[in-house]
């Protein structure tokens, strides 16, 4: 898997490629960690287009980041979910915490 | 239940693991028509279970053994995953949904272990491990060819 992190206005668009499962799971977490305190982004923009598998650490990740990035006042959303990937994060309740976008733009007009 | 084939992987409670195992169960249920969504979810059922042997059965120890057997018979497809970890105390919590004894996961495994497949099924004894049967029936055409067949 792999991961690309970038941040526009106060956002850290973070782009996942790949299976996001456990293996993927605390390298990610570090990773949007650490760049979410040295860029100093307050919102985060999960997009999912590039995941080929996902399960509840993977998830997990996502969850974890919302409930952080929300104590602090921020926003997370969610764009670009594959159609494989749609079915799990309906059942993982995630969707109704999280809002889902078609695409970067839609989300970040939202954050904005 | 007539036996069709069957395989066993013996693996350490290592994170890369995890795709091994449920590349492996994939490609094993490829004999069968499964459609695309059911594999998907197979994986999905597969990685729980194994990820659940290494984080929680070994709490992270790289070093325990985790045990898949997966076997196709003329209807299902069971797939036992077996730790020698640590061991579930009090299982009827551990299987209600949301509930995790890590506060930084959200406790869906088994919720998708019991959205994905037809039966799961857990033994499980403190220090003494855990093992998880996962069953999926398998596509209804391929069923009713085979119980004619038999
Ligand atoms: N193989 C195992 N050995 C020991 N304890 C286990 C095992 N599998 C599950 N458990 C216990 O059952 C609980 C529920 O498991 P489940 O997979 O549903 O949730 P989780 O692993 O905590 O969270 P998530 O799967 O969402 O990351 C775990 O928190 C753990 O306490
Ligand atoms: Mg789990």
């Amino acid at each position: 898997m792999s991961l690309e992190v970038q941040k526009q206005h106060d956002t850290l668009i973070v782009r996942v490629c790949g299976e996001f499962d456990l293996r993927a799971a605390d390298y990610c977490r570090r990773d949007i960690d650490q760049k979410l305190k040295t860029q100093g982004a307050k919102h985060i923009l999960f997009n999912l287009g590039g995941v080929t598998f996902i399960d509840s650490s993977g998830l997990g990740v996502i969850l974890g980041r919302y409930r952080k990035v929300t104590e602090n006042g921020g926003k997370v959303a969610i764009s670009n979910v594959p159609p494989r990937v749609t079915r799990i994060l309906e059942l993982s309740g995630i969707t109704r915490l999280i809002p889902v976008y078609a695409n970067e733009s839609l989300a970040l007009k939202e954050l904005a | 239940m007539r036996l069709r084939n069957r395989m066993k992987l013996e693996f350490l409670s290592r994170p890369e693991n995890v795709s091994l195992a449920r590349v492996a169960v994939a490609t094993f249920a490829t004999e069968v028509d499964f459609n695309l969504s059911d594999l998907e979810e197979i994986k999905v059922a597969v990685s729980e279970a194994v990820s659940n042997a290494i984080v929680h059965g070994y709490e992270g120890k790289p070093t325990g053994t985790v045990l898949l057997t997966a076997t196709l018979y003329q209807n299902e497809l069971e797939i036992v995953i077996e730790d020698r970890g640590r061991g579930i105390a009090d299982l009827a919590r551990a299987l209600q949904p949301g509930t995790s004894s890590d506060p930084e996961r959200m406790g869906l495994g088994f919720v998708f272990m019991k959205s994905f497949m037809d039966e799961v099924d857990v033994w499980s004894e403190a220090g003494q491990g855990t093992r998880v049967k996962l069953v999926k029936t398998l596509p209804g055409e391929l069923r009713a060819q085979n119980l004619a067949e038999s």
